[in-house]
């Protein structure tokens, strides 16, 4: 009917093994010479990146969704915003699909913020009547005013990423596909673009929002789609959906491993190998219990030496909800003794202390950073673990409790009229 | 004051309903393309601005820091004009087109030169200009037809400077300006349509094959000695087949045309005719295999 924004039947797309992470164009002696090897020397294999994709989206809705990294998200948005073409299936898509996959994007670094506004809303397929009338709009919200005749390259990075999201987030298209903007830029201006998101939902527009950020997806979203390993999981009001996504099976238990093809190139010369979580023995263990003292390590190998860096985790509820953020040098002494880390072969190891978190079922993430510099790597559900809270504070009336920690907390009852 | 107007009335609009949001969305249908696709001409339209901001930045940027900038365009072609005038004609006492005097050799092998550096230029940019805009196509849709042509068409400001020097040379030179230099945007879109024909097979498969970096160069070079830059075409005095071979080159037909519209020597009679059935074959045939591999551009760059 209708009312439907996008209808999406049996969708899939295959690629070329060895044209997703290598090399990707050949030259011409290259095809020449594999013209007189013999056949089965060629890579000839094919791998699907997404397969059998079917889902619907209604118009005005808000749709999340989510997977882990390389499971198919980056490809159904791109063919969804026509980058690339299927290879089978089809999709029917009602009116004008404005992408966010990567803002910025056409800005060229010798034009000024006022050539730039134009040139990329052109890109993004804005007229220049409509540049015009947003204009001062898109300069407010970027808050660029004194610099707008300045060449963006001499801009801050923040300036640069406020500009270019303030000219797509004017982009008004029918439909708008968000991929992972909000990871970057500071807290201040991520707010501001998950506010411009909001009205943009509430304006009736329909949009699909990609995000690692499972809180913003329950905040934003109504309904969110899994995907894994190029496949459709499941299409469920979101807060079912993250919570299947994030409790079952598709975060791995007690340690996950990174093979190194699993690893972006962009993370080198960081190498993740393993987050782990031990408990007070020592043994990795998928369930921990509150009252001891538990381990949680990051192994990871430097190829070159990195300043400035910081290993830690992230603890996550299966609702969504931040639990902390915690890194290894975030003890100010520690962190000027490791100015630079040398290459070699490394532990990062801290402790959860006894007492700290409630049951239920918690995410670990991973980032690996420079502050400011590079983010080296991220993965914002590597693990998850399950917390036995036998012996916890208030475990003899038998109900559940509220919020994700449950610390001892030192209580006196002092009579004050007897 | 206006902005916050105009967001009113997009929330009023939208109140509405949602009848007429979708009555006026139009409806992709996204799905494997499957062999000869036409080009797809109503995204065309719906992007024409584009070609127009695209190369509007190609000159922008290109003389952006460049102390001389514009003046680029205009320095080339004299300093060519010059050397070409001492070597081929002083030294290797090559003449021009019969008609034209001796003495004129100078704004002779500027009138070849007009349209050859324009076509050079086009061609040079076109056919990097799909690997140099990488971050475009693995990023956003629009069609990709307009990132070649947009290259082709930021000759065309450069074009317009050297034009004004040939006005100055013929002043100069005292040559008659005639009623048919009306026919000189002919011959210039005949070139502009070279360029893009050329300039669509080579763009389309340097995002297969780096080679053709490497060979655009060389061809470039070949190409100017197979075309009357310097030298008039009556040089070619082999027989008609010869003439007729020599005529597939569509340059021929361009640098002709440009000669007898600024000179008034022998018009480009039925050597054009071959020169625009060439052009038209590679266009057509450059345009079918640029949307045969614009599917992969994304996949392959």
């Amino acid at each position: 009917m209708s009312d439907i924004a996008i209808r999406v039947n049996g969708l899939g797309k295959r690629y070329r093994i060895g044209s997703l992470h290598t090399s990707n164009y050949h030259t011409l002696r290259d095809s020449l010479v594999s013209l007189f090897q013999p056949r089965e020397k060629q890579p000839n294999g094919h791998i699907w990146a997404l397969r059998n994709i079917s889902f619907d989206v209604k118009q005005g809705q808000v749709l999340g969704v989510v997977g882990r990294n390389g499971a198919g998200k980056s490809t159904l948005l791109k063919l969804l915003s026509r980058v690339t073409e299927p290879t089978e299936g089809e999709a029917e898509i009602r009116g004008r699909v404005g992408s966010l996959l990567e803002v910025g994007t056409g800005f060229h670094p010798e034009l000024t913020g006022r050539e730039n506004i134009y040139l990329n809303g052109a890109i993004l397929g804005m007229k220049r009547a409509e540049i015009e009338r947003k204009f001062d709009e898109i300069v407010e919200f970027a808050e660029v005013e004194k610099f707008i005749e300045t060449p963006v390259k001499r801009y801050s990075s923040g300036m640069y990423l406020r500009l270019a999201f303030a000219v797509a987030a004017h982009l008004e298209p029918e439909i708008l596909v968000v991929d992972e903007v909000l990871a970057v830029g500071d807290a201040e201006f991520q707010r501001k673009c998950l506010g411009k998101m909001g009205d943009v939902a509430r304006e009736g527009r329909t949009v699909l929002f990609v995000s690692h950020n499972m809180s913003a997806v329950l905040r934003l979203t109504d309904e969110t789609v899994v995907i894994d390993k190029g496949g459709l999981i499941m299409q469920a009001p979101t807060a079912e959906a993250v919570d299947f996504y994030l409790s079952r099976g598709f975060t791995q238990e007690g340690q996950r491993v990174w093979e190194a093809d699993e690893v972006p190139l962009s993370a080198a010369p960081f190498l993740p190998l393993a987050v782990r979580v031990l408990n007070s023995q020592g043994k990795v263990v998928n369930t921990i219990r509150s009252v001891d003292e538990n381990t949680v390590e990051i192994e990871y190998s430097l190829s070159a030496p990195v300043t400035g860096l910081r290993v830690g985790i992230y603890l996550m509820s299966t609702r969504g909800e931040y639990v902390f953020t915690s890194f290894d040098t975030d003890d100010a002494v520690e962190f000027e003794r490791m100015t630079v880390r040398p290459a070699g072969r490394y532990i990062s190891r801290c402790t959860l202390p006894a007492n700290l978190l409630n049951e239920g079922r918690f995410v670990v993430g991973v980032n690996a950073s420079s502050y400011r510099v590079k983010r080296y790597f991220q993965d914002e559900q590597a693990l998850t673990f399950t917390v036995d809270a036998a012996g916890a504070p208030g475990m003899h009336w038998p109900e559940a409790r509220l919020g994700p920690v449950r610390p001892r907390l030192n209580w006196q009852i002092e009579a004050i009229e007897a | 004051m206006t902005a916050t107007g105009t967001s009113q009335l997009t929330t009023a609009d939208t109140q509405k309903g949602n009848m007429t949001v979708q009555s006026d969305s139009p409806v992709t249908l996204i799905r494997p393309p499957r062999g000869w696709q036409a080009i797809n001409l109503r995204d065309l339209w719906l992007y024409r601005e584009l070609v127009y901001f695209l190369t509007w930045r190609d000159i922008k940027v290109r003389y952006k820091q460049a102390v001389l900038g514009i003046g680029w365009a205009i320095i080339q072609p004299i300093v060519t004009m010059v050397v070409f005038t001492f070597i081929f004609n002083q030294f290797l006492d090559v003449k021009p087109d019969a008609g034209i005097p001796d003495a004129w050799y100078p704004i002779f092998a500027f009138a070849g030169l007009l349209p050859w550096q324009f076509f050079q230029g086009a061609l040079q940019r076109a056919s990097t200009s799909l690997v140099s805009n990488s971050n475009l196509l693995t990023k956003v849709y629009f069609p990709r037809l307009i990132i070649p042509s947009s290259a082709v068409a930021a000759g065309l400001v450069d074009f317009g400077f050297s034009f004004l020097i040939m006005i100055g040379l013929m002043i100069y030179f005292g040559v008659s300006f005639t009623l048919q230099m009306l026919w000189l945007p002919l011959f210039l879109l005949v070139a502009l349509l070279t360029a893009l024909a050329v300039g669509l097979w080579l763009s389309a498969l340097n995002v297969q094959y780096r080679d053709v970096q490497h060979m655009v160069p060389f061809l470039l070079t070949i190409w100017m000695y197979v075309s009357p830059v310097v030298y008039p075409i009556d040089v070619i005095n082999a027989g008609g087949l010869w003439k007729a071979v020599y005529a597939l080159n569509p340059m021929v037909g361009v640098i002709q045309g440009f000669r007898w519209v600024l000179f008034g020597t022998n018009p480009p009679g039925w050597m054009f005719a071959i020169s625009m059935t060439m052009v038209l074959l590679l266009l057509v045939s450059g345009l079918y295999y640029f949307r045969r591999m614009e599917r992969t551009f994304a996949d392959l760059i």
